[in-house]
């Protein structure tokens, strides 16, 4: 049995579960332990019941479970809802004042006793959560004076008093919990981040240095987190009036030399598509960023779900090529999102990064970022050979013409929405609209032979193939290795490129396994249709989940189960 | 030097008598005086038969969607502070499908500069009623009269408190070439609504009754005084006044935006030790 545990704080929007949870899932990752965060919240900014879950130890970690080893109640409805969910060997942490079921183990905290007053909550839990695994209290300390450093050494003393109280109380109960075996030792200088940050990161490792956008859950901590870190690299940002708004500046940036990323969900980028649209009349590079949330129309606001691909496949109205990206972990976030870049500029074409809520919002340790190993970005066309005879949308063998960016030389460069000449004039030349279009087109071969080729996890020749895609990766992994423990021979298929598909890449994993059975996060089975069609594989076996919630192990066994009854 | 001839001769596709052929005139005249050569200047269009303007002179250009040529322009602009950005569409194009985004520039004050081609009317789409069609006014889509009240675009801005305000006329190419300068020399964003008429399908408002009505702002108007400016902007009817009715000088929003004080960002690279030390902030 792994080691790892599983930690779930519950509480009121308000009452700074996320703060605990964070605080705690950074020791952790300081700790060098793997970490992998779920969070679970309601459409509202006080009130409500939300839940952090950490899964932590020192095994990987690959979803989030259902199982609890260690709950922290800070209000009865968490205690309420979730006890049942106690494993054997797990504990209940709550203050004094909440209604426990006589026999439950439980660490009463005295949170009056170890505290002066209910500012200081929220250390005292982190320091009795720390306590009860074996946690360095030094990591905790540390935390604990970054936090407070701004707010003087009077108020920062006062809560490392309340630490170390909380801490040393839990050693003088009778609680026996097992202490969390030592970290692998070449975890060390691991970074915590969430798949937003890491989309993030990516963008600015690929230079990106504009972004436009409105705000929309579960997409807006990408932008915030661009805006923040990106003060250090001059990224210029600005909040648009609407997405349909955000999309045009981002195009208009883009055709001015900009790196150009937007984000947001489902319903704003519903707004963006004939944005979308434009973007590949004119051969712009912009990058997309699209977090799904369960639809349709206002949805389940923070929930997650993975309904979207069609919305994002057949977004924008004409043809036009484009590539999707679906990553199933931060460090797919980070190398996809760079990899976006990269082929939006060199195909001039809008690329999209489709993510959810479950991976926007979920903390995992993760060893940093190689940006030695990441490609410096194209070279920008300021200064086009013979200026007077430039033509932005020259035909050429693989689609790709010479993009120059306007002002910068006496080349003149015309953008347009119509169809165009060679040199971006009107025209209604409808032999010049077929060689337009079949150049465009052409650009789509070349990312096909680009295609991120999915991944295969397991044995050839399995009894049962997993075929998922995006976030759903971790759940999926952690399935197959339970069935492989009970003796079956089980493989994962993980798409995290999901357009172009090039059937080449994988028609031999589908067709040498005894049965293939879709996961997928939506009710209708999208990407299993969309392989349907591309290959002509049926896979009409399918798990589906749509109530909101991540895949976990047990949900995929479960309907495994049910799909062989 | 800068000629109007740098700026090119093209066939149009505009009917004969369309104010566009003078606007298009008072532009070419305007960027040649300001010394700006073609390869200095990105001109932005939504959809419509103004917006098709710089397809017919020598510049950079951005045709886009209809209504979106603002946020389009907004983003060039920040992309690249060192560009002349222009914005030409029409009534229906920067008034209608882009409404939120022209109330949005008038906040947001970015450099640039939006020539509204006012006709009162769609042309592109034959004749419905646009955003500026007098109420009451007739169309095939509208048999009974336009029912709404007609949008008063330099009245909003100056109630916005917009940096730069005018109107032009079509028929008043000279005047309007001079509006059109101090609207690109304005550092912030500069409104030229111009009147113009639609000789195939707005019967209503022709060069006629136009050239009737308007007269120009003498000395005795002061356009930084917001009353006389709201009351100025208010006129229309019997009298149209053109020139600069408001101006103001609001910090552009490009002075809040300190990466933009490193020039162009396409001549930014990746910054690879900034990216360690962010990463670093994750430990």
């Amino acid at each position: 049995m792994s080691a790892n545990i599983n930690i779930l704080v519950g509480g009121e929007a308000g009452q700074g579960l996320a703060t605990i949870g964070e605080s705690m899932a950074r020791a952790m990752t300081r700790a060098g332990y793997e970490v992998a965060v779920c969070q679970d919240y309601m459409s509202r900014i006080r009130g409500g019941h939300n839940t952090f879950a950490i899964r932590t130890g020192p095994d990987p970690v690959l979803a989030p479970a259902e199982d609890i080893d260690i709950l922290v109640a800070l209000n009865q409805e968490t205690v309420d809802l979730h006890l049942s969910r106690l494993t054997g060997r797990g504990v209940l942490v709550a203050g004094d004042g909440l209604a426990i079921p006589a026999g439950t183990p439980c660490l009463r905290v005295p949170f009056r006793t170890l505290a002066p007053k209910p500012l200081y909550d929220n250390v005292a839990a982190l320091g009795v959560l720390g306590s009860a695994v074996c946690g360095d209290v030094a990591i905790l300390e540390r935390l604990v004076s970054e936090a407070f450093a701004k707010k003087g050494a009077e108020v920062l003393e006062a809560n490392l008093t309340v630490l170390r109280a909380a801490y040393a109380w839990v050693k003088e109960q009778d609680f026996s919990f097992a202490c969390m075996p030592p970290a692998p030792a070449e975890n060390a200088g691991r970074l915590m981040l969430h798949g937003n940050e890491a989309i993030a990161l990516g963008a600015l490792a690929a230079g990106c240095n504009f972004v436009s956008f409105y705000p929309m859950t579960p997409g807006t901590s990408v932008v915030l987190t661009l805006i923040d870190k990106g003060r250090e690299t001059g990224l210029v940002s600005e909040q648009a009036e609407d997405e349909i708004a955000a999309v045009n500046m981002a195009l208009g940036a883009a055709c001015a030399g900009a790196r150009a990323l937007v984000s947001t969900s489902g319903g704003g980028f519903a707004l963006m598509c004939e944005g979308v649209s434009l973007g590949g009349m004119l051969e712009l590079p912009v990058v997309l960023v699209v977090a799904q949330r369960p639809g349709p129309a206002t949805g389940l606001p923070t929930r997650t779900e993975q309904a979207d691909l069609n919305l994002v496949l057949y977004a924008g109205h004409g043809e036009f090529p484009r590539a999707i990206f679906a990553p199933g972990s931060p460090e797919d976030c980070f190398y996809l999102t760079h990899r976006a870049f990269d082929l939006a500029e060199r195909y001039q074409t809008p690329c999209f990064v489709l993510t959810d809520q479950f991976l926007a919002d979920s903390y995992r340790s993760v060893a940093p970022f190689d940006l030695d190993a990441l490609p410096e970005p194209p070279e920008l066309l300021l200064s086009p050979g013979e200026p007077a005879a430039y033509e932005r949308y020259r035909l050429t063998e693989d689609g790709v013409s010479p993009r120059a960016i306007p002002g910068f030389s006496q080349a003149l460069v015309r953008a347009d929405s119509d169809e165009h000449t060679e040199d971006g004039r009107l025209t209604e030349d409808l032999a010049v609209r077929v060689a337009m279009q079949d150049k465009r087109l052409r650009k789509g071969q070349g990312l096909l032979e680009e295609t991120v080729p999915p991944d295969y996890y397991g044995p050839d020749g399995p009894d049962l193939l997993l075929v998922c895609w995006g976030s759903a990766l971790g759940a999926a992994l952690e399935a197959r290795q339970t069935l492989e423990e009970r003796g079956k021979k089980v493989a994962v298929l993980h798409f995290r490129q999901v357009w172009p598909l090039d059937g080449r890449q994988f028609l031999p994993f589908l067709e040498s396994a005894r049965e293939i059975v879709a996961v997928e996060g939506n009710s209708t089975g999208q990407l299993a249709a969309l392989l349907r069609q591309e290959t002509g594989v049926l896979l009409d076996k399918r798990i589906l989940r749509y109530d909101g919630l991540p895949f976990t192990a047990r949900f995929i066994l479960d309907g495994l189960e049910k799909l062989d009854s | 030097m800068v000629s109007v001839d740098d700026y090119g001769q093209f066939e149009t596709a505009w009917c004969p008598g369309c104010g566009n052929h003078a606007i298009l005139k008072a532009v070419k005249k305007a960027l040649a005086g300001l010394g700006l050569a073609p390869h200095e200047v990105l001109v932005v269009t939504g959809i419509g038969q103004a917006a098709k303007a710089p397809l017919y002179m020598n510049c950079n250009m951005f045709t886009g969607l209809h209504g979106r040529s603002l946020p389009a322009a907004t983003g060039a602009r920040l992309a690249n502070p060192e560009l002349t950005v222009l914005v030409e569409s029409g009534d229906g194009c920067s008034y209608g499908e882009g409404g939120n985004h022209f109330l949005a520039a008038l906040r947001r004050n970015v450099n640039l500069t939006l020539l509204a081609h006012d006709n009162q009317i769609y042309g592109l789409t034959k004749g419905q009623a646009s955003p500026t069609t007098m109420q009451g006014m007739k169309t095939k889509a509208q048999p009974f009269g336009q029912p709404s009240m007609a949008f008063n675009p330099v009245a909003v801005a100056v109630a916005m408190q917009a940096g730069f305000v005018a109107r032009g006329f079509s028929g008043e190419t000279e005047h309007l070439a001079g509006l059109i300068q101090e609207a690109v020399r304005h550092k912030g964003f500069s409104l030229v609504d111009i009147l113009q008429p639609c000789v195939s399908f707005n019967k209503v408002n022709t060069f006629g009754w136009y050239k009737e009505r308007v007269y120009k702002l003498g000395p005795e108007h002061d356009p930084t005084d917001f009353g006389q400016a709201m009351e100025r902007a208010r006129e229309f009817g019997e009298r149209i006044p053109i020139g600069v009715l408001y101006r103001n000088d609001r910090p552009p929003l490009e002075a809040n935006m300190p990466a933009l004080a490193q020039g162009p960002l396409a001549r930014r690279g990746v910054d690879r030790e900034a990216l360690r030390r962010i990463l670093q902030s994750y430990a």
